[in-house]
């Protein structure tokens, strides 16, 4: 399961498409899971006549959950050590987001064996929502 | 700032992975999740985020006896609206986020946070304005006082709506 430094290079990329045609059932999914009820992501009332947007918004964090899945199907359960991005673009109903990891460096610290990735996703125009980098432990 | 008992429990794992999409059992199937090298139930990379739930302060959920700015009989409650809150804190839309694990929260954990304020800065927006950054430093203690995650938010304020 877990990625191994001697089958790695710096450029491989891993990709998922990790949500097709975002609904906002899920977004209100991820509001009852994470508690953050903010009414910009489930009250299409609020968000349109009050908040002045066109239509709710997924969380930045639902964005940032559904990309973390596609960073531990690639390095393994429990791997991560670091996963951090920043927020680039609204993601709205209908999206479609495809997660892309790409090899930065490979190195070694003490005994462990660490990957640093670069994180991207991007929806179905090619416009990134969000950017950043993760680290995961891996097998020498 | 705080919050004092963020219990890990499964079903609330479960919740989460399901609204993240991921159908990995090592979120869901305990007996599975032993044989992982983990050896439990672990919670996703975000997870931590979900330690609102466990605030009973936290300003993005309706509290009894006080008014709710989502729409009701209205649109809103509140006169004058902004933007909404957003996760990072100190209100405004989240911009930022990065963990550093020290370890995975796992099943049966209890975690502690301690939430302190980071940087501040501004910078102009191509789109919005007169942009204004703050940062919030969260750290997850176990019940042993170990540290377990390290989480920061970064929160934007911006001069007016951001458009598509």
């Amino acid at each position: 399961m877990a990625l191994s430094a001697r089958a790695l290079k710096v450029g491989d990329t891993y990709e998922e498409q990790v949500v097709e045609n975002l609904s906002r059932t899920r977004i209100v999914m991820y509001a009852g899971a994470s508690g953050d009820y903010n009414p910009v992501h489930s009250d299409e009332r609020f968000v349109t006549e009050a908040a002045g947007y066109p239509s709710v918004f997924a969380h930045g964090m639902l964005s940032m959950g559904l990309t973390g899945r596609m960073l531990t199907n690639y390095v393994g359960d429990g791997r991560l050590t670091e996963y951090g991005v920043r927020f680039t673009r609204q993601v709205w109903p209908g999206d479609n987001l495809t997660a892309v990891a790409e090899v930065t460096a490979l190195r070694e610290a003490g005994e462990e064996h660490f990957v640093d990735l670069d994180v991207t996703a991007r929806n179905q125009n090619g416009e990134t929502v969000v950017q950043g980098t993760a680290s995961a432990r891996i097998d020498p | 700032m705080g919050i004092e008992k963020f219990p890990v429990e499964s079903s609330h794992i479960m919740m989460f992975a399901r609204a993240v999409g991921d159908t990995n059992p090592v979120y869901y199937d305990d007996e599975y999740a032993s044989g992982t090298e983990p050896g439990a139930i672990i919670a996703p990379p975000t997870f931590v985020q979900a330690s609102a739930q466990f605030d009973p302060d936290y300003f993005l959920r309706p509290k009894e006896g006080h008014s709710w700015f989502g729409s009701g009989r209205e649109a809103t409650s509140v006169k004058k609206s902004g933007g909404g809150g957003g996760g990072g804190g100190g209100g405004g839309l989240h911009a930022e986020q990065r963990y550093t694990y020290h370890r995975h929260p796992k099943v049966g954990d209890v975690l502690r946070a301690e939430v302190k304020p980071g940087k501040k800065w501004e910078k102009e927006g191509k789109r919005g304005g007169t942009l204004s950054f703050s940062e919030t430093v969260t750290e997850y203690y176990d019940q042993d006082g170990e540290l377990v995650v390290t989480a920061i938010g970064v929160g934007v304020v911006t001069g007016k709506v951001v458009e598509q």
